[in-house]
This record gives C-alpha cells, structure tokens and sequence, in this order.
C-alpha cells in the first residue's frame, strides 16, 4: 500500500515537472532542469563520465578508508621494492616500496584539489574582467579584451612553465600558475553574454533606479552570465587536470613525496622497461579521470547547447 | 497521352518524442504539361510535397505513396543512381532564397557548368551557361559567370538559379516560393522571365506559394493544401468558385482597395477542416 | 569595442579596404608582441633568483656583483629596464644561457628545427586523418562510426601525452622493436650528412642518404604519430562540426537538385565552404602542437625547443626560458596571423570586402 503511494507520488511528482503549463517561476525552472536531466541520462557516455567524476570525489573523501596502507611511508626496502601487481598490492610498489594503488588512491585528492582551487580563482577572474569590459565597453573593454588577448597569445602551458619558473616550484605555485593561464577564455565567454544582456530591459530598469554600475554587474550580470561559464569550466577541467600533471612530470607541480600523479609517472619512468607499472599506473589513473570529465562535458554540451544538438 | 507525373496516396511523416508526426496525409494529383499551383500556409506540406516527387526527403523522415510517376517510370523504387540520372536532366527545382540555395565559394559559372556537364555536354558547358544566363535576361554573363553568390543581388541571383535548372531542358520544374525572398519590384520580372521560359520549353510547372493570388494569376490550376492535405482543387480562372471554407477564407484576407471592411476578417480555422 | 567599428567602417569608403585590414593587423600584432614582452619581461622581475648572482655565481668579489648590478641596469627605473629589455629581444638579444654560455637566440636557432620538423610531421598525419574521419562521421551522423570517431577523439583529448610516449616507447621500442629510441638519429649515421635546413628528414633525403634517412624515419615516428594522435583528435571533431552544418545547408540540396553524386556533394560542395574555418582549427592545432612538443620532446629525448625549455627550467635558466617562452608565443601570433589570411584567400565573402 505504502509503496502504491509512493509510486502515485512519484507519477505526480514527474507530472508536476514535466507540465506544459508551469503555474509558479519555480516549476518552471525545475521543470526545465528535469527535461536537461532526463536528456543528459539519455546521454550514455555523459552518465559513464559522471560516474567517474562522482567516483573520484569518493574516492577523495574516503582514501584513507580505501588505501591499504600509507600513501607516504613504504614498506621493508630490501623485499618490497618494485613488486609487480599482486593481490597484495593491486598496482605493485614503487622504488620506496610503497604501494601504488594506496599513492593513487590519496593522488585523487592533489587532483581535486588543483581542479577545485584553480576553478574557484579562474572562475571570478575571469566573470569580473568580461562582464566589466562588456558592460562598459569603449575603451575599458578594448583595453580589457587586449589583455586577454596578450594572455591567449601564449600556449597555455608554456605559460604555466614560465609563471612556475618564476614563482618556484610546488603545488600552490603550480595551481596559481594554471590559474592565471586559464581566466581569459572565461573572460571572452562572459563579455560576449554581457554583450546580449547590457541593454536589455530589466538591466535599464535597474539603472533608472539609480544602481551603481558595480552593483549591477556584480548583483544582476555576473548571475546571468554564471551557468554558461560554469559549464565553460567543467568543460576545461580535464585540460586543467592534464596540464597539472604535466608540471608535475616536469618535476615542477607538487614536490615528493606527494603522491601527485604526472610526478610519480616522472618517478617511474627510471624504470619504465623493467618495471612497467610504476610508471603506468598513475597514468591509466589521469586518463581515466580526464576522460570522465570529458565524457561529461561533452554530454552536458550536448544537452545544454542548442545549436550543438542532434 | 499519360500525364508526366502522377502522385496518389503521398504520405510523409517524421519522428517525434510523442511518435511519428505525418505532415503530409494523403496528397493525390496528376501534372500534366501544364503550370499547376500548390498554395497553403508555412507547415502545409506543401514544401515537403514538392521535395518528395525529387526524392529529397530529409533521411529522417519518411515518404511513402500508392503511385509515384515520373513520365512512366516508378519513383517510389528508384536507386540513388536513376536518381542522380532524372535529377538534374529531367526535373529540377528553384529554391526560395539564392543566398541560401547557391554554394557560397564556387562561382556562378561553375555551378552554371557543373550542372550542364554532370548530363553530358562538357564541351559546350560554357556556351550553353552563357546562353542560359542571356535567357534569364541577364545582360552582362561573362561577369555573372566569374561572380561568387554574394556578389549578385537577390533577383540577380534567382535568376542564375532558375538558369542553371533549365540549362539542362528538363521536361518538370518545381520552383519553391520562387520569389518570397526578393524585392516586391523584382518579384514580377523574375516570374515574368520563368513564365516565358517554362511556356517556351512546354515543360510542366509545379509552382509552391503561400500567395494565392499570385498563383491563381500565374498558373492553370490550383491545390489548395491544409495541414497535409489538399482541401481543394481549382481551376485558376474560377477562383470565386471555391467552395472550401479555407479558401475562402484565404480570399477573404486580401485587402480590397474599394469598400471598407471592419473589422477585418480572420481566418476562423475549423477542427473538421483536419479530417 | 563599438566605436572602433564604426570609425574603421567610416574610414573603409575613403581607404581601400586590404590597408585597413594591413592596418588593423600590424596593430594587433604590435600591441601583442608588446604584451608578450611585457608580461616575460615582469615574469623575469618577480624570480627569487637574483639576476646579478646567476651571472657572477656566488663567489664574485662585490666590486664584481656592483659592476655587473650597473651592466645589467638594475639600478634604473623599472619602465627603463623594460625599455632596454625590449629594445634587446626586438634584435634577437636575450642574453646569455647559463647552461650552454652562448647566446640564447643561437641556441634556440638549433633547437627549433627538431621541433618544427616534430610539429610539422605530426601536423601532416592529424590532417590527413582528422579530416576524412570528421567528414566520415558527420556523414554517418549518429551512428556507429561517429561514436566511434568521438570516443576516439575523446580518448586523444584525456590521455597525458608524456604517459602515452611512455607507453608507446615501452611496447614499440621496448617490446617490439618495431621503432628506434628516443633521440632524433642514431649516432652512426648522424655524420652521414651534412646539416643545410636543420630537418632531418629534408636533409637525408636531398642528400640521397637513404639509409640515414630510413633511421630518422624511425626515430621520429613514434613521437611524430602521438601528436599527429593529438592533433587529429581536434582536427576530426572540428571537421565534424563543421561539415553537419554544411550538409544542412540548402546550396546542399541545390547540388542534390542538379544530379550531383554525393562524395561530390560531400568532398567537394561540403568540404569545401567547412575548409574556411578549417584552416583556423589546423593552424591552432599546429600552434598547440609546439605546446605539446615540451612534454613530448621530454619523453623522446628530443633535442628540440621543448627540450630546451625544460632543461633551462630545470636549471634555473631564467633567460632560456623567458626568451624561448617569448619565440613560442611570436609562433603562435604568426600562425594565428597566417590562419587568417589563409581565412581570407578560401572565402570569397570575405576576399570581396578587401
């Protein structure tokens, strides 16, 4: 009887969502939500995509439920130095004798961590910068625009290298420096959705009521412009992954032994021919991530961008 | 004589999240060589009717017919290469918009050529394209022929359409909405150049317009279409004699420039009209 | 932004329209070489290093230290030492490496061809296949080969490149023999020649060296196929794009109109108008290919501008570094500016308004 119900409930729920004529501002929007939801599940490997991201955010949280044993401290040097993959260790152990798949599972977190940080930073930089230059235009936006321009001359991890280079290396260096070299694609998308929404009626009627021109860019154009470059950043999230893993390749992002994936693939490579999991490991572990987000930008590219569709 | 192109029972649909959606019910007609109109609103079918008889239906949707002749042969069952063979050589069709309808990097003689020398003639291709274009009154063809599509004005441009579909003579043109895209000023002169050239030829006529006054002064015959069907069909000298609601109705909507008619008279669109 | 437009488009009846176009490039470009210069420029001020003691080293006299303070014009005003900085790299004047002590401009002049010949290589393959695999799924929208060619692509687009050199050098290489090790060319054949362009494969083969060339071939092969991988990935999933939107279009179904069969439609009427913005996509993806090229020359051992790069970094080669970090953004102006009046010679709509 109880499940009958819930059931009904459910059946009016959908009903609710998916009618044609939205009696509140908030059906509406919940109601265009479940449309883009029920069309993104469609999207096979969007969904495979968001699996593994929501996997990897798991796997962050409880690491130190999942990985056997210290992502730090190895084991005897003299019998568990490079052992291939076991039962016992699931990806062998590396050079220190530290197992693998304990360094990979905690490497989750570096990971998320420099594409959480370098999301929060880029993100406003760039909203602040487009939204003002677009708002205003003249010669605030030419001159704005020609910044931008300068920073998207530059291949972005060259710059990234450069900006480490100067800043030393580390892991806070490295997501400031990927940071800095990631604002300016967001900044040309939020000046382009100021550009259609400036003059629009609501945004005059603010300005009659006397709104400083901060407040309406920070209260009633930054909102507007926030879902499209959002999507614009998870959209980069896999490049910013791989970029991070790069420097930290190059012996420039986070520093051992921080279990940090392009650095322990750099680590192994000494010992690539013999002891070919050492450096493959982390590898298929960034692969599998970036491909993830990928799987899912793409897919929500799919749902949320119109003119890409079908 | 049997007719050049005979059409029983068109039906096309397209698919939909709600299940297939059939936007042409039933569409039944015979051409002879003759000039006949197909009038309707936007969403009437009667675009997706005049794609069909080419063989042009988006791939996502699907066509089927009782009977689909062209000149005795059956089109229902014609492969990509009878296709190709009767496309081109035997019917062609004019588009609403060259600014759409011609290929935007290739200049205006090649396309001119191409279709001349896809049908046999490569040798001549230049001079057939030329003389065409001198057909279609364009004075200066030598620099029509090296123009790109954007160069060209709207009519300038309709009229290179309408040469390169009957550069090659082929015995049924469909022109679609012809001249909805151009100035009212070149409208007439460019319907006066098809009117000629198509009488001349003795070729048959399938002319798609939303306008019934133009199509009634224009062709022999009319088919009015409603939602995928055709709700009428008339002879283009008795047009008072209609006896459709519909059309009726569509001749009312046209101002009059003697007597004052208030309130203006709207289209009262009735459900039975859908059966 | 707006009142730009409109002086120019005031100006474009009294000029022609190619000097406006000259015009407004050469100042885009000025203004971004002029960033470019500013921002290595200011990346160089904020180092920890002090410029002073990586020239001297650490057991220079302080009569030395102060001598080579003045030389280097840390004592003036900041817009000054700018002014003399660019006045420097405007003739090829980056100073000197510490690592290799010569002139960083000579150094880079060594090291370019390997990674212009690297790009070159795996820009070639990503072209040659990125576009029939796009046009191929664009075609066949929606099916099998399409997801295919998107999975694939997608898979381009998320491994680390400096991972898959590593695994293709441990099962080609390693493994299977089936290609030469890092490096460029076998020490053995590597005076078999003589260096006139600095590409190897030009080289050998206009010197008829066959063998030599043979072993270049398959040193560059599998680095040259990883970014052709890379490249192809974007240059598919572009073309893709592009060519759905052709193939709606009505000039498409003019074509179908006139008889014209579909791989004609398809390679010529389609392909053709989707090559304008093509030409962008695969100079873009040319310029990434030099980014790709630091990671991959790492693995490879590549003694390109990657490498170079790297090993400045590595060392704290300040000056290496900016003045590389400087010619790989001037390469990405100029393709940039190349993209565009390739742009401009395919399609006719904008060559008219010139």
């Amino acid at each position: 009887m109880t499940e009958l119900d819930a059931d009904h409930a459910n059946q009016g729920l959908r009903q609710w969502l998916l009618s044609e004529q939205p009696a509140s501002r908030r059906q509406a929007r919940s109601g265009q939500a479940y449309r883009a939801w029920l069309a993104f599940r469609a999207n096979r490997l969007g969904m495979l995509g968001l699996g593994i991201v929501l996997a990897l955010v798991l796997v962050a949280i409880f690491a130190g439920f999942i990985a056997p044993y210290d992502p730090l401290l190895g084991g005897d040097l003299r019998t568990e130095r490079l052992l291939p993959p076991s039962w016992d260790h699931l990806m062998g152990t590396d050079d220190l004798a530290r197992d693998i798949f304990s360094r990979v599972v905690h490497g989750s977190r570096v990971t998320l961590l420099v594409v959480g940080l370098v999301a929060i930073i880029a993100t406003p930089v760039g909203l602040l910068v487009g939204t003002t230059a677009g708002y205003f235009g003249g010669w605030v936006d030419t001159v704005l625009m020609r910044v931008t321009d300068i920073f998207l001359a530059f291949p972005r991890l060259i710059l990234a290298l450069a900006f480490v280079a100067a800043l030393g290396p580390g892991i806070e260096n490295a997501i400031i420096a990927i940071a800095i070299t990631s604002w300016p694609p967001y900044a040309r998308l939020a000046r382009a959705e100021t550009l259609t929404i400036r003059n629009a009626e609501h945004i005059d009627a603010i300005r009659l009521q006397g709104a400083s021109s901060g407040r309406i860019i920070w209260g009633h154009v930054v909102p507007l412009c926030l879902s499209s470059v959002i999507i614009r950043v998870t959209l980069d999230m896999a490049g910013i992954i791989l970029t991070a893993a790069g420097l930290g390749f190059l012996g420039l992002g986070a520093q051992p032994p921080q279990p940090e994936w392009g650095a322990m693939i750099a680590a192994g490579r000494k010992f690539l021919i013999d002891y070919w999991w050492v450096a493959t490991m982390p590898g298929l572990a960034i692969f599998i991530v970036s491909l993830g987000f990928n799987f899912l930008g793409d897919g929500l590219r799919d749902v949320l961008d119109p003119k890409a569709q079908k | 004589m049997s007719p050049l192109l005979s059409v029983e029972n068109l039906r096309i649909s397209f698919p939909s999240r709600q299940g297939p959606v059939e936007v042409v019910r039933g569409v039944s007609f015979t051409l002879g060589r003759e000039r006949l109109g197909i009038v309707g609103e936007s969403g009437s079918g009667k675009s997706q009717t005049g794609r069909a008889i080419l063989g042009l239906t988006p791939v996502s949707g699907k066509a089927t017919a009782d009977r689909l002749e062209f000149d005795g042969i059956d089109l229902r069952n014609a492969t990509p290469a009878k296709w190709r063979s009767l496309r081109g050589a035997r019917m062609s069709m004019v588009m609403q918009d060259p600014k759409f309808s011609l290929n935007p990097v290739m200049t205006i003689g090649k396309q001119l050529m191409e279709a001349v020398k896809l049908h046999g003639g490569a040798s001549e291709a230049r001079d057939k394209s030329v003389a065409m274009l001198e057909a279609v009154q364009i004075r200066d063809p030598g620099r029509v022929m090296a123009a790109y599509p954007h160069e060209l004005s709207g009519g300038m441009g309709q009229r290179a359409m309408i040469a390169m579909m009957l550069v090659t003579e082929p015995d049924l043109l469909i022109a679609d909405e012809p001249t909805s895209a151009l100035d009212v000023t070149v409208q007439i002169e460019v319907l006066r150049i098809l009117d000629r050239l198509v009488s001349e030829r003795g070729m048959g006529l399938i002319f798609i317009s939303h306008d019934l006054e133009l199509v009634s002064t224009f062709c022999d015959r009319v088919l009015v279409m409603y939602a995928g069907r055709v709700v009428e069909e008339l002879d283009a000298a008795k047009m008072n004699e209609a006896k459709h609601p519909y059309t009726r109705g569509l001749l009312g909507c046209l101002p009059k420039i003697v007597g004052d008619v208030r309130p203006l008279p709207v289209l009262a669109r009735d459900a039975a009209w859908l059966e | 932004m707006t009142d730009i437009t409109i002086q120019s488009e005031g100006r474009a009846s009294a000029l022609p329209g190619w000097i406006i176009k000259f015009g407004k490039l050469a100042s885009t470009v000025a203004v971004t070489l002029f960033g470019l210069l500013l921002v290595t420029f200011l990346i160089g001020r904020v180092v920890p290093v002090d410029p002073v003691l990586s020239v001297v080293g650490d057991r220079a006299s302080p009569s030395t230290y102060d001598r080579v303070y003045l030389e280097l014009g840390l004592d003036r005003p900041l817009y000054e030492q700018f002014y003399l900085y660019a006045k420097k790299a405007v003739t090829g004047d980056f100073g000197e490496s510490l690592l290799t002590k010569k002139p960083i401009i000579s150094d880079i002049a060594r090291a370019f061809p390997a990674t212009l010949e690297l790009a070159t290589v795996g820009i070639i393959i990503g072209t040659l296949l990125g576009i029939p695999a796009g046009v191929w799924a664009a075609v066949r929208q929606g099916r099998l080969i399409d997801q295919l060619v998107r999975i694939f692509g997608l898979v381009g687009y998320s491994a680390p490149i400096f991972w898959l050199g590593l695994m293709g050098l441990l099962l080609f290489y390693a493994k299977w023999g089936l290609v030469a090790g890092p490096g460029r060319i076998d020490i053995s054949y590597e005076y078999a020649f003589t260096s006139k362009t600095g590409l190897m494969l030009l080289d050998t083969a206009m010197q008829g060296q066959w063998a030599a060339f043979r072993n270049v071939v398959s040193h560059i092969a599998l680095p040259g196929a990883l970014l052709g991988y890379l490249s192809m990935a974007y240059i598919a999933r572009m073309t893709r794009s592009f060519m759905l939107n052709e193939l709606a279009q009505e000039y498409i179904v003019t074509a179908r109109v006139k008889g014209v069969a579909e791989w004609r439609i398809i390679w010529v009427h389609a392909l053709r108008n989707a090559a304008v913005p093509l030409v962008t996509v695969i100079a873009l993806s040319y310029a990434h290919l030099l980014e790709g090229s630091v990671l991959t020359e790492t693995v490879f051992a590549w003694p390109g501008l990657g490498q170079y790069l790297t090993n400045s970094l590595q060392n704290a080669d300040m000056n290496a570094v900016l003045g590389s970090t400087l010619l790989i953004g001037m390469v990405f102006v100029g393709l940039n500016i190349l993209s565009d009046l390739l742009y401009t010679l395919l399609d006719p709509r904008v060559r008219s308004r010139l």
